[in-house]
C-alpha cells in the first residue's frame, strides 16, 4: 500500500504542527524526543548541524569532541551509564571512530546508543565517497536508512528503542540528500526516561581476549534475531504497482527517486536495510519480471540478494558513484525495457534546450581577507618544496593562483605524510624542503600524534599550524583552541605554543606570526626550511567568517599608479578583479603581459595583505580617494 | 509545472555563488509555500561550506513532493543570481520555463587569471536557446537602495508574479522575517522587492 500523503495543499494540517526541518535538524529532534541525554560529535559536512541543533535543547548534554573516536567513546560511556546517547559524524569520521565501534558491538548498550553517520554521496565536500553501510556488515550492527526528514525524525526515535530492544548500537545512515534537504516534519514531544545507572559487569565490559571471545557468539545470535526482525518490521515493506516489468529494491532516499521516476512499479522500501529482509525481497522478485536494486553507492544489497539466489540487476545498469536521482534512473531503465530514453513526458524540448552549456568551472575560493591567503602567497613564492596538506579550507591552497599543496588525504595526514616524504626521499629530491600545512582544529583532531612522531623520529619538516580559532570549513564551530564550547560559553583554551613544545618541538623552533604581516611570515618560513629540524610556525588570526574577525577600512586601486604587474593577484583574494589586459613589447623586444586590476571596495575588509605586494604602492585606503573627491 | 502521480509540482531552481544569499532566498520561498499549505522540499547543492563556489538550491512544492531534487529539464523558474551561473543551469528549465537573471557579473579567479573565458553574453546565449529571460542589474538596484545584500530580495520580487500564490504573500513573508530580526530593514526590503518586480516586468 502506498502511504497517503500526510500533507496536502488541499487539506493542510495546521501550520503549528508542520515544521520545516532539514534531515539533520530532524535527527536532533528525534533524539531529544527519545529522551537522549548525551550527544557528541566532531563537525563534518554533511552531518555538522545534527549537534548544532542538539545543542539547542537545554536538557540534552551536547559537546564538540576533539574527534569522532572520542565522540563515540563519550557516548559509549554515557550509554553504559544508562543514558540514551547519540553521536554524529560524517562517513570518514566513522573510519576514525571504528576502532571503538568494532568492539562496542560485542559489549552492547546500557541506554540506547545511536551512531548517526552521514555519507557524502556526490562528494560535495569530502575526500572520498565511501559507503558507511559497510560498517553494519563489518560490525554486525543494524543499519537504518531514512528517505526524508520526516523519516529521519521517526527513525532516530525508533533507533533508540531498537538499540535497547536488541542490546546493540544502531547505525543511522544518512546521506547529503537527507542531511541538507528540508521538508515538512510533524514532530511530537520528549519522553522523559529514567536512567538505569551503571551496571558493573567486567565480564561484559572489559574486553580481554577471553571475555571478548565469549561475547562473539552472543553478537552473532543478535544478528540472527535482527535478520528475522527485518522481515516483520514496519520499517520495511512491499509497495505494489501495476507495471510488473520491473520491481525495485530501494533503501533510504532512493525510495523517493524510484517513486517519482516509476510511480507504477512495485517496490520494496527498506528503512531497516541491514540485515536485509531477503524473504520480503524474494516475495517481490516472484511478482515481477525483473528485480533491480537502486542503492547509493556500493552494490551491497545487490551482492546479498544475488548470494541468496535471487536474480537481480543493479550496478550493471546504474552508476557506481554519485546520487541516483530520477533523471538518472529513467533513461537507464527505459533503455533496459527497450523504450526510447525520452527525457520526460513533458512537451518535447527543442534541441537548443538540451545542448550542454560550456561555462568555466567555479570552484570554492578562499574568502576575501582569509588569513590563509598570505600563507599561500608566501608558500607559492618559496622554491624547491614538497608540501603535505590536510583537510580544511586551506586545502584550497592546492588551487589557483597558489598551487602550493601537494597532498591531501585524511584528517591529520599532513604530519605523517611529511615525515614519510622526508624519510623516503630520492637522491633527486635530496634538497627539497618538506613542509606540512594543518589547521588548528585538524591538529587537535588527529595531528598531534603525527607531530609527536615527527619529533620523536627526528624529522626535517617545517610545519605551518594555521590557527584561525575555528573549525572553518564546516562553518566556524568551536574547538578546544577557541576558548568557547558548543554553546558559545567560556571554556578552557589550549595554548598551541605550549602544546607543540610539550610534544617535543624545541622552543627556538616555534614561531608565532601574524599571517597578514608578509615580511615576518616570509622571514620565518625562509629560515625554518633551511634548519634541519622540526619547526612549527603558528599563525594567529581568526577566520573572517567568525565574529572574532574585525573589518577595517577598505582599500582601492589608484589607476594612475597601477603598472599592471599583477603581483597582487598572486594573493588570490576574491576582492581583486582584473579590469583589462595589455600586451606590450619592450624596447629590447621582449613581450610582456600586463594585467590591470581594481579592488571591489564593498567586499574588501582592509586586511592589509595586498598593499604589501604592490611595488608601485597603487593600493591605498579608499578614504584617500574619497578625500580627493575621486572614487576609483 | 510538471504533473506526476503526486499532482502538479512547482519547481524553482535558485542558482548563484556562495555568499550571495541563494540559500536565504530559497528558504524564504519554501517557508512561504509551506504557509500556503503545500508540501515543500528544499535541497541545497553547495560545494564546501565556503564562499565563491557554485551554489544551487532546489525548491519544490505541491500536493506531495517526492524526490527533493528537481528532475533535469523540469524547472519552471530559474532564479539566476549571476549571469554565467544562470547560463550554467539553464538546461534545467522545462520548455516554456522562465529565467530571472541578475546581470551583475562575478568573475572567479580562474577567469581573472585568464585560464578560462567568461561567456560574452550569457543572457543572449540563453535567449538563443529559446528561453524566456528577464534580465536586469539586481546588484545596481540593491546598491541604489544603499545595501548590496538586498540582491536576494530583488530577485524574489522578480519571480513574485510567476508563483501559484499572490505576490503580496511572498512580500509579506519577507517583511515579516525582517520585522522579527532586523526591523530597521523592513522598508528598504519592501522597496527592493517592488524594484525587482518592476525590473522583471520591464524586460
Amino acid at each position: 500500500m502506498r502511504r497517503d500523503p500526510a500533507l496536502s495543499a488541499v487539506n493542510p494540517l495546521p501550520q503549528s504542527e508542520r515544521r520545516f526541518m532539514s534531515g539533520n535538524e530532524a535527527v536532533a529532534r528525534g533524539a531529544w524526543e527519545a529522551g537522549c541525554r548525551v550527544a557528541a560529535a566532531y563537525p563534518g559536512t554533511p552531518a555538522t548541524e545534527i549537534l548544532e541543533y542538539a545543542a539547542t535543547y537545554a536538557d540534552l548534554y551536547s559537546e564538540w569532541s576533539v574527534n569522532e573516536k572520542v565522540a563515540l567513546e563519550v557516548t559509549i560511556g554515557a550509554s553504559l551509564a544508562g543514558s540514551r546517547a547519540l553521536c554524529a559524524m560524517k562517513h570518514v569520521g566513522l573510519n576514525v571512530a571504528s576502532d571503538a565501534l568494532m568492539t562496542q558491538t560485542l559489549i552492547g548498550v546500557g541506554g540506547g546508543l545511536v551512531v548517526a553517520v552521514a555519507d557524502d554521496v556526490g562528494l560535495s565536500s569530502s575526500q572520498n565517497e565511501q559507503d558507511s553501510r559497510h560498517w553494519g556488515r563489518f560490525a554486525h550492527l543494524p543499519v537504518l536508512e531514512p528517505a526524508d526528514a520526516q523519516e529521519a525524525y521517526e527513525m532516530t526515535r525508533e533507533a533508540f528503542a531498537l538499540s535497547e530492544q536488541f542490546d546493540t548500537p544502531v547505525i543511522l545512515r544518512l546521506t547529503t540528500r537527507i542531511c541538507h534537504v528540508k521538508g515538512v516534519v510533524v514532530a511530537g514531544e520528549r519522553e522523559e526516561r529514567p536512567v538505569k545507572g551503571f551496571q558493573k559487569n567486567p565480564a561484559r565490559m572489559v574486553m580481554t581476549p577471553m571475555n571478548a571471545g565469549r561475547r562473539i557468539p552472543l553478537m552473532l545470535a543478535r544478528e540472527a534475531q535482527l535478520r528475522a526482525f527485518a522481515e516483520v518490521t514496519d520499517l520495511n515493506r512491499i509497495e505494489d504497482g501495476q507495471d510488473k516489468r520491473v520491481g525495485f529494491v530501494t533503501s533510504g532516499p532512493t525510495y523517493l527517486h524510484v517513486l517519482e521516476a516509476f510511480p507504477e512499479a512495485p517496490l520494496v522500501k527498506l528503512g531497516f536495510s541491514y540485515p536485509p529482509p531477503l524473504g520480503l525481497i524474494r516475495a517481490l522478485a516472484e511478482q515481477v519480471e525483473q528485480l533491480v536494486v537502486v542503492e547509493e553507492v556500493e552494490p551491497l544489497l545487490e551482492q546479498e540478494i544475488r548470494a541468496a539466489g535471487i536474480p537481480v540487476l543493479g550496478k550493471d545498469l546504474l552508476p557506481r558513484m554519485g546520487e541516483l536521482a530520477p533523471h538518472i534512473l529513467r533513461p537507464v531503465i527505459r533503455a533496459f525495457l527497450g523504450e526510447p530514453a525520452a527525457l520526460e513526458p513533458t512537451p518535447k524540448r527543442p534541441l537548443a534546450f538540451t545542448t550542454p552549456v560550456q561555462v568555466f568551472p567555479r570552484p570554492p575560493t578562499m574568502c576575501v581577507a582569509c588569513p590563509h591567503l598570505g600563507i599561500y602567497y608566501c608558500l607559492s613564492k618559496i622554491k624547491n618544496t614538497q608540501i603535505a596538506g590536510d583537510i580544511g579550507c586551506y586545502t584550497l591552497g592546492a588551487g589557483h593562483p597558489w598551487n602550493a599543496l601537494d597532498t591531501c588525504i585524511s584528517m591529520g595526514a599532513s604530519m605523517g605524510v611529511a615525515l614519510g616524504l622526508d624519510k623516503g626521499r630520492s637522491e633527486a629530491d635530496k634538497d627539497k624542503r618538506v613542509l606540512a600545512v594543518i589547521g588548528d582544529s585538524t591538529f587537535l583532531h588527529m595531528g598531534m600524534q603525527g607531530l609527536l612522531d615527527i619529533v620523536y623520529n627526528r624529522g626535517n619538516v617545517t610545519i605551518l599550524l594555521l590557527d584561525n580559532s575555528a573549525v572553518g570549513m564546516t562553518g566556524g564551530q568551536e574547538h578546544p583552541g577557541t576558548g568557547r564550547d558548543i554553546h558559545g560559553l567560556e571554556a578552557p583554551k589550549i595554548n598551541f605554543r605550549k602544546l607543540v613544545e610539550a610534544l617535543g618541538v624545541k622552543p627556538e623552533r616555534v614561531h608565532e606570526v601574524n599571517p597578514y604581516e608578509l615580511p615576518v611570515l616570509f622571514k620565518a618560513l625562509r629560515e625554518e626550511v633551511k634548519v634541519e629540524d622540526t619547526s612549527v610556525i603558528i599563525t594567529n588570526q581568526p577566520c573572517v567568517l567568525t565574529e572574532r574577525y574585525r573589518n577595517k577600512p577598505p582599500y582601492a586601486v589608484d589607476e594612475e599608479k597601477c603598472t599592471g604587474c599583477s603581483n597582487c593577484l598572486a594573493v588570490g583574494c576574491p576582492a581583486i578583479a582584473v579590469t583589462r589586459r595589455e600586451t606590450v613589447v619592450k624596447p629590447n623586444g621582449t613581450v610582456k603581459e600586463l594585467t590591470f586590476v581594481a579592488i571591489d571596495s564593498a567586499a574588501c575588509t582592509g586586511c592589509d595583505l595586498c598593499p604589501g605586494t604592490c611595488g608601485p604602492e597603487a593600493i591605498l585606503p579608499l578614504a584617500v580617494f574619497d578625500r580627493a573627491g575621486a572614487r576609483p | 509545472m510538471s504533473t506526476s502521480a503526486a499532482g502538479r509540482i512547482t519547481n524553482i531552481l535558485v542558482a548563484g555563488i556562495g555568499g550571495q544569499g541563494v540559500m536565504t532566498a530559497a528558504e524564504v520561498l519554501s517557508q512561504t509555500a509551506l504557509s500556503q499549505g503545500y508540501d515543500v522540499k528544499k535541497t541545497e547543492v553547495a560545494g564546501m561550506a565556503q564562499r565563491g563556489g557554485v551554489v544551487t538550491s532546489h525548491v519544490r512544492f505541491g500536493r506531495r513532493v517526492l524526490s527533493p531534487a528537481i528532475p533535469h529539464g523540469e524547472a519552471d523558474i530559474l532564479v539566476g543570481f549571476e549571469p554565467a551561473e544562470a547560463l550554467r543551469w539553464c538546461g534545467q528549465l522545462r520548455h516554456g520555463g522562465v529565467a530571472m537573471v541578475n546581470r551583475l557579473r562575478q568573475e572567479p579567479p580562474v577567469v581573472t587569471l585568464g585560464l578560462f573565458p567568461y561567456p560574452d553574453d550569457p543572457v543572449a546565449e540563453m535567449r538563443a536557446r529559446g528561453i524566456e529571460v528577464h534580465a536586469f542589474d539586481a546588484g545596481a538596484i540593491a546598491r541604489g537602495l544603499g545595501n548590496s545584500k538586498l540582491v536576494n530580495t530583488v530577485m524574489l520580487g522578480a519571480i513574485a508574479d510567476y508563483l501559484p500564490f499572490p505576490a503580496e504573500i511572498l512580500k509579506e513573508a519577507i517583511l515579516a522575517r525582517f520585522r522579527e530580526r532586523k526591523p530597521a530593514l523592513v522598508a528598504v526590503n519592501e522597496q527592493a522587492f517592488e524594484a525587482g518586480r518592476a525590473a522583471q516586468a520591464a524586460t
